[in-house]
């Protein structure tokens, strides 16, 4: 009973101590931690943009971010991930008109003389009509396309499925290379595309749209219709294809965007 | 006298605080996103009640023309909202601070009692432990509420490859507002729980950063524990 007394007089003090140690230790952590993740902020805000090249436009340690992101997320990728469709009545009548790029600033253009140019890596040509595509079997889809900048819309596209098209011109081998680039007739708006994306049953050469052949604000006479990515990637007016192992020329991904742009 | 009590885990401050400054830059550049395609606002009968956002917010914030910008940081930064949120939740389950964190049987009636005192319509207030009913059901609430975001978030970001999610979440337009709300509700939870925080005072504050929180107790009635526990120690020792 006695001891407890002395520990009862002592003890006011050891605690007021006690308190005033522990809160001046966190508070010291914690304005140490505070400090560190504003210079780590700080860090990151004033970090250097990339050198322009496939990619551009963002900060280095943001691109480093967006494709490791791209890495991890390719591992839920499967070409049987089929995008959703929708009956032809849901289709918009107009569909919207977002960008121009390679189509409005190519005053040259002649849909009657117009072919499509794949790329050999035999440094070969090759250049196919429109009408030797529309004699392949047609596919057509309804789905809802998305738009990067967040608007969505129902449309209803039909061509060529890209790897039917693929297979009637012996282009698999070459198809094999981890990417395809498509570019605009005077390459002006190009993308490019993982394999697994051009190989997807639901990407499409489209010449088609609500039934009617593409308008030249949509891409006449033919564009790409690939549902696994944003619009951003489904390219008006494709007049050269090509296959490469490393990653082609993409507009967006210069301009600070993801690469891989995939849904 | 003063007694030290042990209150918030170190993960639970740790996972709070690296939570705050995450989700601020969460909702920043959510914002240049939305900023892309700004749709969404509040109308009755075609009169338009709000809309996100004004003009000026936008010039204000410096958030026009910045998706490209926006992604990239979201898509970053949303790793550390994940695995934060996740450690807590992990740390939450296995430690048992569940039971004091999750809304027990009368929380919703304790609460409304927590609500009347608050607004100093009543004086008395149920007893509590650690959080009382409101704050049980408060930050039972925003822990859903993240995975929500987190849901959300995956079914927008990858809608084909996660199509189970989207149907989940009511298809992609259901899954977009629902992810801008969920944004909503953080900024009305950001503002009341800060009124809460300067209301409750240091000592509690402290608590979420040094952990412990110092309780008045009174001699005697410590005597008395003391006593009984002494009891409890010699039960013990016999047996």
């Amino acid at each position: 009973m006695k001891a407890n007394h002395k520990k009862m007089v002592k003890a006011p003090l050891t605690i007021e101590q006690k308190i005033k140690r522990s809160t001046f230790i966190s508070f010291g952590a914690f304005a140490a931690l505070g400090t560190g993740a504003i210079a780590g902020w700080n860090w990151l805000l004033d970090a250097p943009e990339e050198t322009p090249g496939i990619t551009g436009g963002t900060r280095t340690p943001l691109r480093r971010a967006l494709n490791k992101t791209e890495i991890f997320f390719r591992n839920f990728f499967s070409s049987k991930h089929l995008v959703k469709t929708y009956p032809i009545a849901e289709a918009v009548k107009t569909p919207r008109v977002n960008s121009l790029i390679g189509i409005e600033d190519d005053e040259d253009f002649d849909v009657s003389n117009w072919k499509l140019i794949v790329k050999l890596s035999n440094k070969k040509h090759w250049q196919i009509g429109i009408e030797a595509l529309k004699e392949l079997p047609k596919t057509e889809i309804v789905y809802d396309f998305k738009c990067v900048e967040g608007w969505d819309e129902i449309q209803h596209w039909a061509g060529v499925k890209l790897s039917d098209f693929l297979a009637h011109f012996k282009l698999e081998e070459e198809a094999q290379k981890q990417y395809m680039g498509l570019e605009t007739p005077n390459g002006a708006y190009y993308v490019g595309l993982e394999r697994e994306s051009t190989l997807h049953p639901q990407t499409l050469l489209a010449y088609e749209m609500n039934g009617k052949p593409i308008s030249i604000e949509h891409g006449a006479p033919l564009r790409l219709i690939v549902p696994v990515k944003y619009g951003i990637k489904n390219l008006k007016r494709i007049g050269t294809m090509a296959f490469s192992d490393k990653r082609p020329r993409d507009y967006w991904a210069e301009q600070g965007y993801d690469y891989y742009s995939g849904l | 006298m003063k007694v030290i009590k042990e209150k918030h885990s170190l993960l639970m401050r740790w996972t709070h605080w690296v939570n705050f400054p995450v989700l601020i830059v969460m909702i920043w550049s959510g914002l240049f996103i939305y900023w892309a395609n700004d749709a969404y606002g509040i109308s009755i009968f075609d009169f338009s009640l709000i809309k996100f956002f004004p003009e000026w917010f936008y010039d204000y914030f410096h958030i026009s023309g910045r998706l490209a910008e926006g992604m990239a940081f979201h898509f970053l930064f949303m790793w550390f909202f994940f695995i934060n949120g996740l450690l807590y939740i992990v740390h939450t389950v296995i430690s048992g601070a569940w039971r004091a964190l999750l809304p027990n049987k009368h929380a919703f009636k304790e609460a409304w009692l927590v609500l009347l005192h608050d607004l100093h319509i009543r004086k008395a207030i149920p007893p509590q432990k650690k959080y009382n009913a409101a704050q049980r059901i408060a930050y039972t609430a925003i822990l859903f509420m993240g995975i929500g975001s987190i849901t959300t978030g995956l079914a927008i970001y990858k809608p084909v490859q996660f199509y189970w999610l989207c149907w989940l979440c009511g298809g992609y337009h259901f899954a977009r507002i629902l992810h801008f709300t969920l944004t909503i509700g953080y900024i009305f939870f950001f503002l009341i729980h800060i009124v809460q925080v300067l209301l409750a005072g240091w000592n509690n504050f402290r608590a979420v950063v040094a952990g412990f929180e110092v309780v008045e107790e009174q001699p005697q009635l410590k005597d008395d524990l003391i006593t009984t526990e002494k009891t409890e120690d010699k039960d013990e020792s016999k047996s």
